[in-house]
């Protein structure tokens, strides 16, 4: 009971003893590096759309995120994206840019591991549990889409 | 009745020879000038970074039985210890030397626990030459511990950076060299902290109880010091440990300090400073053994603390317990 009372204690003072993050700057440089991102994908669309105007516009989206996993994906190998996100935080993991970000670098740290064991399993140590929350979120969507 | 956990040297063995390799960007901080060896790159001409960290074991040892002026085959025993699981960088750098071999885990406290197993062990005349060791490597714990090298998150505050460094030293008997007086072994203390971002704060209440019984046992106070230093507690974790040996009516005054909050510059931006075995070893085997040699230190305390835990445990919700060793180092100005 007294080591609880004390771990308690301890705790609280400790939380207090924190330095905090200042949220509004980071909050600016997320809002604005999330922003020029997601300008970039849609100049990347609007390209496409001029070079082939017959094409379908889902089609041409498909190829747009294709472009921006390739650029985070290109940008984590050589050693770029952990810099901008070490800079803009949620900015630069919240689009598809850092999802890409998520797959490529446990799969290039594992590598020395072995093709099978060590980057395949490992790829999605970070992404895995996106994926299976995102399946089971459209799962429950389409459910009370369903009945709705 | 509080037990005795301090142990007095008869024989006072003497640390005859150090060394201390560290990485680039370790080179670039405070204690830059000190260290024996740079390395130009983390990877140390290796395929990886794991089979890296055992080089520096090696070349760490190798450096500190030249630098002690004995030949390999006068060592008796070999302690070492690092982060990896099954404390891999070691036992594998053992593997090419001809020495019996003893592995310890204290995390980041390694150094001063393998400094007081072989003090013990050559003060007991059991051992002519022991060598101590230990190391630690940001890429490897990195992986290990915490995220990808190349993920692009955000580090809290309270996080520090693992130092990339390994440090060895050797034993005697007798020889020249400052000599190790007392040993204080650590009990693992938890105050219930589990946020693994924040190991000051976890290790700091170890730092504190090793530290209240190395006063009590060996009768001293912390103005006996020159210098007091602990291993990684960080910024926070040393101003933690401050106010903790407030409370208890122990004032740390100016002597005290941390090794990991002195390692990096502030332009480095490793928010609470360094940590890692190599935090400590490192610091150890090239700063403060040169100042102990050329007797701008008299005594040092040196206290390194280490945070026991595993990723499995954190995960299924424990806490992080910490522990903390100490040992006494007296310097004898080299002239004889």
């Amino acid at each position: 009971m007294d080591d609880k009372k004390r771990n308690e204690a301890y705790n609280n003072y400790v939380k207090a003893k924190i330095p905090k993050t200042r949220p509004w700057p980071s909050l600016f440089n997320s809002f604005w590096i999330g922003g020029v991102i997601c300008c970039l994908g849609q100049g990347i669309n609007d390209l496409i759309m001029l070079a082939f105007p017959n094409m379908a516009e889902q089609t041409a989206w498909t190829y747009t995120l294709v472009a921006l996993i390739f650029l985070a994906s290109f940008l984590t190998g050589i050693g770029v994206y952990d810099r901008i996100g070490k800079f803009a935080g949620g900015g630069s993991i919240v689009p598809i840019t850092g999802f890409s970000n998520s797959i490529t670098s446990p799969a290039l740290e594992f590598k020395n591991e072995g093709i099978i064991y060590g980057m395949c399993v490992k790829m999605f140590t970070i992404a895995g549990p996106v994926i299976v929350i995102g399946i089971i979120a459209s799962i429950l969507v389409g459910l009370v889409y369903l009945f709705i | 009745m509080a037990k005795n956990q301090t142990v007095k040297f008869k024989n006072k063995p003497v640390i005859i020879g150090s060394y201390s390799i560290v990485g680039p960007k370790e080179g670039e901080g405070n204690f830059g000038e000190f260290f024996d060896y740079v390395m130009k790159s983390d990877s140390f001409g290796e395929k990886t970074y794991e089979k890296a960290e055992r080089k520096m074991i090696q070349h760490a040892v190798v450096g500190a039985i030249e630098k002690a002026k004995i030949k390999p085959s006068d060592v008796d025993l070999f302690l070492s210890g690092d982060l990896l699981n099954q404390i891999i960088s070691s036992s594998y750098a053992a593997r090419d030397f001809n020495f019996a071999y003893l592995g310890l885990f204290g995390a980041c406290s390694t150094m001063a626990e393998s400094l007081a197993v072989g003090a013990s062990l050559v003060d007991g005349k059991l051992f002519d030459h022991v060598v101590c060791s230990t190391s630690s490597h940001f890429s490897t714990a990195e992986r290990q511990f915490r995220f990808p090298l190349e993920l692009g998150n955000q580090r809290p505050p309270t996080s520090q950076w693992t130092v990339t460094g390994a440090g060895a030293c050797v034993l005697a008997p007798k020889g020249k060299g400052p000599r190790i007086t007392m040993a204080t072994f650590g009990r693992v203390v938890d105050y219930g902290i589990n946020d693994v971002n924040d190991m000051g704060a976890a290790m700091a209440p170890a730092a504190m109880d090793t530290l209240l019984a190395h006063f009590r046992d060996s009768n001293t106070t912390p103005d006996d010091y020159d210098l007091i230093v602990t291993g990684d507690l960080g910024k926070l974790g040393s101003e933690i440990l401050i106010d903790l040996m407030e409370d208890q009516g122990i004032k740390l005054g100016l002597n005290y300090n941390d090794c990991g909050q002195m390692y990096f510059t502030r332009k480095q931006a490793t928010l609470s400073g360094g940590s890692g075995c190599g935090c400590s070893a490192t610091v150890f085997n090239s700063f403060i053994m040169k100042k102990l040699r050329d007797g701008s230190y008299k005594r040092v305390l040196f206290a390194p603390t280490g945070a026991l835990l595993s990723t499995t445990a954190t995960q299924q919700g424990d806490t992080i317990p910490g522990i903390c060793h100490a040992i006494v180092v007296e310097g004898v100005k080299e002239e004889d």
